[in-house]
Formats: C-alpha cells, sequence, structure tokens
C-alpha cells in the first residue's frame, strides 16, 4: 500500500509527540542519572530541574525523581553538562552493548 | 490564436507590459502583495500600492525589506489562504531562490511576475531571459508572454492553473521590450474576469481549534502519522509535486480554452505557431525573441525559403509531445535562446533536443545564443543565421555541440 491514502499534497500532521519519528535511534551515548548526587532526588522535592529547563529535546520530566524519554533523548549531553551536581553521565551506546554481549 | 470573436466588454487601452501586469493582478483580486522594487519590474509594484492606496485593490500591500522576505510574506499568506502576487527580476528573483522552492515544495498557488533581465556580473539592468532559466528547477510552472496583451491574460489564467494544481506559477516578460513598450491591450471588465476566476481555496487550513503542523521536518521514509495514518516521506511529497507538474499540461489548456471563449483571446496550445504548415524551417524562440523570429520568418519566405516559427508559451512543464509533434517532420530547426546553461547550450535547445529524441525523422538542430544583456536582436540576423545552415547542411550532422553566439567576437 502506497501513502496516497493520506490525501496529502504537502508535508502535514497534527501536533503530537514524536512528530519526526522516534529520534532516540540518533543517539550514541545515553545519560544516566545517579540519584544519590540529583538535587531533587536526593532533598526529596522539586528543585533545581536545570536539566528540565536546558534539554532542547523537552525528554526530561519536572518530577522526583526525574524521568528522561529515551525514545526521544538524541544523547547530545547537554543535561550532564549543565547539572550542578555532575549527577548525570554520559554513556556511549556502543561501551553498553559490548558489556551487554561480554 | 487572436481570434476577434470579443463577446465581452472590454476597453483598448495603450499599455506597457508592467501597466498590464498590475491591472491583471487588480482584476484577479489580488489579497495580499509583497514586493521589492527593481529594475524593470518597480513599475509593476508602484502601480498596484497606487491601487491599493485608492482602494481600487482590496488588498494588503506589505513593504518588505528585501525579495527573500517579499515571496516569505506571499507563501505564509498563501497558507492562510489568500490569493497572493509579487514580482521581480534578475538578482531579486536570485535573492527569493530558496523561497521559490519553498512555495513549489509546500505546494502554494504563488503566481510571480518576472520581468526578465539579465544577471551580474557585470551588471545590466537590460533584457534576457538568464533570470528565470536559472529558476527552472525550483518546481514552479513558467509561462512566457510575447506581447503585452499575453502579459494580462497569462497572469489571469496564471490564478486559474496555481489554483487548480496547486503549484505555485511564474509568468514572464522580457524586461524593456514588453515591459517599458506601450502597444494597445484588452483590459477585461472586473465582472467577466470575476466569472473566469472563482475564489481562491486553499488546502491549507490554520485553525486554531484544530492546530496543524505544515512542512516540518520529514524523514526519508514514509510513517505513521499520530492518527496512525502512514503519510508520506520527503520522496513521495517529491513525487507528488513532479506528477503535478506532468499532469498540469492539460489545466493549462483546458484553462486557456475557457479564457478564450470568454474574452475571445484563446490559449488552447502550449506552444503556437507562425507559417508552420508547409515549413521545412523552423526557427524556435520564447517570449518576445519568438515575435522578432515571425519577422525573419517571412523574410526567410521571401527569399524562397518555406520558414516557420514555434513559439513556446510554457517552459514549464516543458511541452515534449507537442514539440516532438510539431518538429519531428522538419529539414531544420533552428533554437533562438536568450539564455545560456554555461559548459552546454541554452536551455530550450537542450529541452527540444530532449523532446526529438529516438523520432526516426529528426531535424538538424542548431542553436544561437541571442540577446544577452539587452543585445538588440535583429530580424534580419535570425534570418541569416537561418540561411546560413540552409546552404551547409549536406553533412548529415544533426547535433552540434555547442552552440553558435550572435555577437561580435
Amino acid at each position: 500500500m502506497g501513502t496516497r491514502d493520506c490525501q496529502h499534497i504537502c508535508d502535514e500532521s497534527s501536533p503530537a509527540i514524536g512528530e519526526a519519528g522516534k529520534t532516540g535511534d540518533w543517539r550514541d551515548a545515553f545519560p544516566s542519572i545517579d540519584n544519590e548526587k540529583c538535587i531533587p532526588a536526593r532533598q526529596n522535592k522539586p528543585a533545581c530541574f536545570l536539566c528540565w529547563l536546558y534539554c532542547p529535546e523537552a525528554v526530561v520530566s519536572k518530577t522526583v525523581p526525574i524521568q528522561i524519554d529515551m525514545e526521544y533523548c538524541k544523547g547530545c549531553g547537554i543535561c550532564a553538562e549543565i547539572c550542578p551536581a555532575h549527577a548525570i553521565t554520559m554513556i556511549s551506546e556502543e561501551s553498553l552493548s559490548t558489556t551487554e554481549k561480554g | 490564436m487572436m481570434s476577434k470573436k470579443t463577446k465581452t466588454r472590454a476597453s483598448a487601452q495603450m499599455l506597457d507590459g508592467n501597466h498590464a501586469a498590475a491591472e491583471a493582478v487588480r482584476l484577479s483580486r489580488a489579497q495580499v502583495i509583497a514586493a521589492y522594487p527593481i529594475t524593470p519590474q518597480s513599475p509593476v509594484t508602484e502601480k498596484l500600492s497606487e491601487f491599493v492606496e485608492r482602494g481600487e485593490l482590496d488588498a494588503q500591500y506589505v513593504a518588505v525589506e528585501s525579495e527573500h522576505s517579499a515571496l516569505a510574506v506571499c507563501t505564509s499568506a498563501s497558507m492562510v489562504g489568500a490569493r497572493v502576487f509579487t514580482a521581480t527580476s534578475a538578482h531579486g528573483l536570485a535573492y527569493m531562490h530558496e523561497m521559490l522552492h519553498w512555495a513549489a515544495g509546500a505546494r502554494l498557488p504563488v503566481v510571480l511576475a518576472c520581468v526578465n533581465r539579465a544577471m551580474g556580473a557585470p551588471w545590466s539592468v537590460l533584457n534576457d531571459q538568464q533570470d528565470s532559466i536559472s529558476q527552472r528547477d525550483t518546481g514552479w510552472i513558467q509561462i512566457y508572454a510575447r506581447n503585452n496583451q499575453e502579459v494580462l491574460d497569462s497572469i489571469v489564467q496564471a490564478y486559474r492553473i496555481a489554483e487548480s494544481v496547486y503549484v505555485p506559477v511564474m509568468v514572464c516578460y522580457d524586461g524593456y521590450v514588453l515591459s517599458h513598450t506601450e502597444m494597445p491591450v484588452d483590459v477585461p471588465t472586473q465582472k467577466d474576469v470575476d466569472r473566469f476566476l472563482p475564489a481562491y481555496e486553499p488546502h491549507t487550513i490554520l485553525d486554531p481549534a484544530n492546530p496543524r503542523n505544515y512542512n516540518l521536518v520529514t524523514l526519508a521514509n514514509p510513517r505513521v502519522n499520530a492518527e496512525g495514518v502512514l503519510c508520506h516521506g520527503y520522496m513521495e511529497l517529491r513525487y507528488l509535486l513532479q506528477e503535478a507538474l506532468q499532469n498540469s499540461r492539460e489545466i493549462i489548456i483546458n484553462v486557456g480554452q475557457e479564457f478564450g471563449e470568454l474574452f475571445g483571446r484563446s490559449y488552447d496550445n502550449m506552444v503556437w505557431e507562425h507559417r508552420l504548415d508547409d515549413a521545412d524551417v523552423v526557427m524556435v524562440a520564447m517570449g518576445s525573441l519568438a515575435m522578432e523570429a515571425t519577422v525573419a520568418a517571412d523574410m526567410l519566405r521571401e527569399a524562397g525559403h518555406k520558414a516557420g516559427v514555434l513559439g513556446l508559451r510554457v517552459f514549464r512543464p516543458f511541452p515534449k509531445t507537442d514539440v516532438a509533434k510539431a518538429l519531428e517532420k522538419r529539414r531544420l530547426v533552428v533554437v533562438f535562446d536568450k539564455n545560456i546553461s554555461y559548459g552546454s547550450e541554452g536551455a530550450t535547445c537542450s529541452e527540444i533536443k530532449s523532446a526529438l529524441y529516438g523520432k526516426s525523422t529528426g531535424p538538424v538542430i542548431r542553436n544561437y545564443i541571442v540577446g544577452l544583456g539587452g543585445r538588440d536582436v535583429k530580424a534580419r540576423e535570425m534570418a541569416d543565421a537561418v540561411s546560413k545552415w540552409l546552404l551547409s547542411m549536406k553533412d548529415g550532422d544533426l547535433n552540434q555541440e555547442y552552440p553558435e553566439w550572435i555577437c561580435a567576437i
């Protein structure tokens, strides 16, 4: 089946999460959060949230503890750079699969 | 083609091409006009701003800081449902290049008048067709007018065509030769144009109650959208643009025919002919240059040669079948181009060779580059250029790698 059934003649869509497809597979490093260091997790209350503020893909939640939607996280590492508590470490996807295999 | 069975109460006026273009836009009830002045297009925008200022045209005239912005305003206004118009020349058109792609890709029925002017360097404000030919591959329909009546008629038809196939249309006419030369033009009544041109129905609806995204990042492959419908990838959208241009020939001809029925001037073909029936030598050209070729053909007839002219009215979509049918059984075809694809040949010549490929009775084809940067092209020179090949055509060399130039080198 072809794509004519959508009846569009230019690109169009309704606003939805993942509009441009699942961008998580662009990632070659993922953020790993250490909740022993993360300020909202450690204080058990809403605080800091600089990672939420700076994430260009809006995939970090403003919750305690924070959550990152790995289906759309592109692995840019801005959250790790901005975190004042150094709670986020970028880990290469390659090393993970090697470890898993190993 | 110019039958005189005028059924409507048009008024004949002495108009230059720019004024004729502005009248066409007024009669077409454009709602948003954005343009930046550039020689030789400026009088079009001046006239339109006067119409708006005097309340003779109910439109928003947006004064912008560049041609890129002019077309950005027009694409945006077209997307929210307004009938739009812009006009430019040469460097202005080049500056619009990105937005030309955008208007076509977004399938917006923008109408643009290109007052053909040479490209720098060196600076020139005079006429050739390098500017619009350089925008050949942006996905726009291109129509070339041969006189000021055709400037007016083509712009009115352009709205019908663009809004039927959702492809933008560029109406091209030669700078100064047409833009600043007055000739009699029948100006139709508003009532008649209203009968011919229904209101624009956009395919893009921007409604806060039903928000839509248009032309976002589109990945290579088709993908299922939020509603679970499989949608086009980038390539399918490109296919549809090509398909729209391929299928637009029929619309262009039908619109031209209907225009003829209402206004007495029929445009029911992609090409036009002058003394072509028994011609074994055919001169091919586009725009006002093709009118000069008719004078040259008459000179050749007087000298005993069976010469005719095939004028190209529509350059995109290129009417390959019409051209092949008109030229395949001729002895000699001489193509005159007011443009060149550097390192190759004139753009229309390449198209004609492509249209005739594989025809068993293909003619000898010769190409002349003429009239660049406003160099006057005389009918005598065109006739002589044809005569040269009539005398030395015994070698059987159908093709010629590079064009000849009519210049002083």
